[in-house]
């Protein structure tokens, strides 16, 4: 891992940095610290700082940009015309790659030398036989425009990671000679530093706002590639699910709607369960019960929101499924065919959404100012009547926010429904059957072995797509509810 | 209370005592009594299901920690060994001095039970190879009794726990009703017993046809590096970013912008964070499949909004008399903000950061997309280097991989796996609990 090597060495160099630059500020003041215009440490700082950030800089852009050199100018050097049919050139560049890795690791196994790896006039049966011996996967795939493009990724690959290692390091002794010879008694070393660390903290802070253009970069290149290869027509209105398993053929149905379907339904069930049941224990948490009752029962019931999504899966499969089918199966009603099922999946979701629904509900229904309930109160209503008439509305707007929040979770969960609610997308009111969700086909398209330039494997991005903007428009919508209509209370 | 005034006529005044409740304020108060109920009935069912789903877990789970085994006591001796090792079917022959032995003990305890050498395979596996690789490996032993501890057939141990039983059993070549005499009359005589199954624990993953041999450490491994990861970029970057948003962000659109976003990633499915991390991480950048590293970045990116929607409230609830302090005495902006208020903040920033980094440890959508379930953690990484950049399992991947396997003896193997998962988020849970307990300052 030689990028971790370099990072120690910045890191060293980072922190003689430290000390001769403290020690030169000081020395330039003659050794009295009050003639320095900043504490000695800040001088010390800014000398670390101006070796790691730009160093650290680079390598992390250096990163990011060789692999896409490296792979263009690999990609170059395979004609048009030997790009077999029923292939693709990224599949090409995957061969290409692999290649390159097998001969890194022979060379690294010590199987062959690396005049041998680089040797351009070598034949490709030769290298692939070499290959074998030294135990590597190879594929029938290789042909000789394939070994040589092979052979200068690697090349490139290595010449690049060594030009990287050395403008890394002479950066950051750049970096280090720029401090020391800043580090003067005159040097407003405070300023630069504080100035420094806080484009730092906008660094971090944007962080979050790059991670959002990274989900939506990655959705829609290929979301676009998706429609290039399907019809978004029948993407968005077909009405059946039914991919091909056989990689690429154009024999596959890719309709949403039978998914959408699935996971309404699914979600409607969670809701129907959770909804009910979590507002009336946020009333009476924050109406009836007493303090100690209140102590227990409210973190109990949150703990059911801090369990992991995968125990609800199992619970959902192995306990809540049986159960079900035991009761409404062939031996009971004779509704329910296996235990995976809309009503498993929604009934454990609407277990894990209770305490969504109960502790933003809790919040809201306190944040009531008690001297509306005194009004009701005073005008001879009972408890109940006041929670009702008085309390409830008041709360409302917020309530439907939370309520809102628990649909986008139930919308997004997958967990449970990759475990519980079937594998089988259709269009049925039967609650009883097995349906499957967005979530769950992206998972099932993306786990398997289709590769990633089919559309059975890009539709998945399709699937998040979708997934994506209906989260993200019920929060934004739950968000504005709850500004528009909440009650100002002073 | 009483409506009286509002429907009888006004003229004629109550028509009853006010001390004998009327028909309507009957109803009221029945009303009442039933809304209180239904609340109350509400809590018990939120806390029946936390009830059902630990016992579930608990009931489910304690399986997969032990193990049966068989305690044969041999006695080999050095022409039985000579004997059988000139034999052409040389297990065939150590299985022979096993069924010996063991019809031996039997007859010692006073138990009857006719088996023959096929049986025993049911039960106990291919034995004679066990016995024969022990006395080749140690020749010393010959002669003198050994105790041998054999681990019984997954079924046989799923009959023992009840998830096979007699009615519901198919005879087959694995397992036939009259092994189950068998097993029953070894248990009689103290030769079947229960163990604690060490293996479960520290083991790595077997293949799809041995649930016995099944452990979750490697993937506990797999875990500690992801978390390792998490830990170490998202709380400096969270922090950074939320003092930086908490203390120094002007008011204007960019930061609006910041902060809207950081609210809407908190609630972006985690599939999707899944889905980035595959388009980003390993189709971009070309990082390895399975690797707790991509594992750890996908995860980090999810724990970010957490971590910083936690330490932000941690920084507001240091009260600004500190900051002002601070100032006063001539500490410049960033010296009052990492000199006072971080440090008050502390205690709160750290109890945010574990429970993201709970949450984070429990999560299982996104690896799922990056290839951590696939992937049969057979073995432990080589060093500490390696194991972030070789492929893993984490311990949410290994139960999904489990749960998903079509063999019904994994199921123990994933419930026992969520009563670990669950005792890491327990501990993980419990320090933020004492650290905020124990730090936290109420102004």
């Amino acid at each position: 891992m030689p990028v971790f090597w370099l990072i120690v060495i910045v890191l060293a160099i980072a922190a003689a940095g430290y000390f001769l630059g403290r020690a030169r500020a000081l020395s330039s003041a003659g050794g009295d610290i009050r003639k320095l215009h900043s504490l000695p440490s800040y001088y010390a700082w800014n000398v670390a700082m101006k070796v790691v950030v730009p160093a650290v800089g680079l390598l992390i852009v250096w990163l990011l940009v060789q692999p896409l050199y490296v792979n263009n100018a690999a990609s170059r050097m395979i004609p048009d015309t030997q790009i077999t049919q029923g292939s693709s050139r990224n599949l090409m560049m995957a061969e290409v790659r692999r290649a390159a890795e097998g001969l890194d690791n022979a060379v690294a196994a010590g199987a062959i030398d690396e005049r041998f790896a680089r040797n351009a006039r070598a034949d490709f049966n030769d290298v692939t036989q070499r290959l074998k011996d030294a135990g590597q996967i190879v594929t029938a795939t290789i042909t000789q425009p394939v070994l040589r493009a092979a052979q200068r990724y690697r090349v490139l690959s290595a010449t690049g990671r060594m030009i990287m290692a050395g403008a890394v390091i002479a950066l950051a002794l750049a970096g280090l000679l720029l401090g020391l010879k800043e580090s003067h008694a005159d040097f407003r070393a405070r300023n630069v530093v504080e100035k420094g660390i806080r484009w730092l903290l906008i660094a971090a802070a944007s962080i979050a706002v790059l991670t959002t253009i990274g989900i939506l970069l990655s959705l829609i290149f290929n979301t676009v590639e998706f429609f290039r290869l399907y019809p978004a027509r029948d993407f968005f209105f077909g009405t059946s699910w039914a991919p091909s398993f056989s990689g690429r053929g154009g024999s596959s149905d890719l309709g949403v709607i039978p998914l959408l379907w699935g996971t309404f339904y699914i979600s409607i069930v969670a809701l129907a369960v959770a909804v009910p049941i979590g507002l009336f224990a946020a009333v009476y948490l924050s109406e009836y019960a007493s303090p100690r009752i209140r102590a227990v029962a409210k973190p109990m019931i949150e703990v059911l929101a801090g369990i992991p999504t995968i125990v609800y899966g199992l619970f959902a499969l192995l306990t809540v499924g049986p159960l079900l089918l035991s009761v409404f199966g062939d031996d009971g009603l004779g509704w329910m065919k296996a235990g995976t099922a809309v009503m498993t999946a929604g009934l454990v979701m609407g277990i894990m959404l209770i305490p969504f629904v109960s502790s933003l509900s809790d919040d809201i229904i306190n944040a009531v100012p008690q001297a509306m309930r005194d009004g009701s109160y005073g005008l001879g209503a009972t408890k109940s009547e006041t929670i009702k008439q008085v309390v409830l509305p008041a709360a409302l707007p917020g309530i439907v926010g939370a309520i809102l929040l628990a649909a986008s979770r139930a919308i997004g969960e997958t967990m449970i429904v990759v475990l519980g609610a079937g594998a089988a997308a259709r269009l049925s009111l039967n609650p009883f059957e097995a349906m499957t969700t967005v979530t769950a086909k992206i998972v099932s398209q993306l786990t398997g072995d289709a590769d990633f330039a089919s559309p059975e494997a890009l539709v998945a991005f399709a699937l998040g797509m979708t997934l994506f903007v209906l989260t993200l428009g019920l929060n934004i919508f739950a968000l504005y509810i709850v500004r528009k209509y909440r009650e100002q209370y002073e | 209370m009483t409506d009286a005034s509002l429907n009888s006529p006004a003229a004629s005044g109550p028509s009853q005592s006010l001390h004998k409740l009327d028909a309507r304020t009957k109803k009221r108060n029945a009303a009442e009594a039933r809304f209180e109920a239904y609340g109350l009935v509400a809590i018990l069912i939120g806390l029946f299901f936390l009830a059902v789903l630990a016992f579930a877990i608990v009931r489910s789970g304690l399986p997969a920690f032990t193990k049966t085994v068989l305690d044969v006591e041999m006695n080999v001796s050095q022409q039985d060994f000579d004997a059988a090792e000139s034999q052409l079917f040389k297990t065939k022959a150590y299985a022979g001095l096993f069924s010996k032995s063991l019809q031996a003990q039997l007859t010692e305890q006073g138990v009857t039970a006719p088996f023959d050498d096929a049986a025993i395979e049911r039960i106990a596996g291919k034995v004679g190879g066990t016995i024969r690789e022990f006395y080749r490996e140690n020749p010393g032993q010959l002669g003198q009794p050994v105790s041998f501890e054999l681990a019984a057939a997954s079924r046989v141990d799923g009959y023992f726990n009840g998830r096979v039983t007699r009615d519901t059993l198919t005879e087959s070549r694995f397992l036939m009703l009259s092994d189950l005499d068998l097993a029953d009359a070894l248990k009689e005589a103290g030769i079947v017993r229960n163990a604690f199954d060490w293996n479960f624990i520290t083991g790595a993953d077997s293949g799809v046809d041995n649930p016995g041999g099944a452990g979750i450490g490697a993937s506990v491994v797999g875990s500690f590096f992801m978390m390792l990861v998490v830990l170490v970029l998202s709380l400096p970057i969270g922090v950074a970013a939320s003092i930086y948003l908490e203390e120094f962000a002007p008011q204007n659109r960019i930061t609006d912008l910041i902060e809207v976003n950081i609210s809407n990633l908190a609630a972006v499915p985690s599939i999707v964070f899944g889905i980035l991390g595959l388009a980003v991480f390993i189709q971009f950048m070309h990082l390895p499949q399975s690797a707790p590293l991509v594992g750890g970045l996908v995860l980090t990116l999810m724990t970010l909004p957490t971590i910083i929607i936690s330490t932000r409230a941690a920084l507001k609830a240091v009260p600004p008399s500190i900051r002002d302090a601070a100032l006063g005495v001539g500490a410049s902006k960033m010296q009052a903000v990492f000199h006072h208020v971080l440090p008050l903040a502390m205690p709160g920033i750290l109890t945010g950061t574990i429970i993201g980094l709970a949450q984070a440890l429990g999560e299982t959508a996104p690896l799922l997309l990056i290839g951590m379930v696939g992937f049969v953690a057979r073995g432990y990484p080589d060093g500490f280097l390696q194991g972030f950049v070789e492929p893993n399992s984490a311990m949410p991947a290994q139960i999904y991989t489990w749960a998903a396997r079509a063999d019904v003896s994994f199921y123990d193997k994933a419930w026992g796996g969520i009563i670990i998962l669950l005792l890491f988020l327990l501990t993980m849970n419990i320090i933020a609990i004492i650290l905020r307990r124990r730090f936290e300052r109420r102004w």
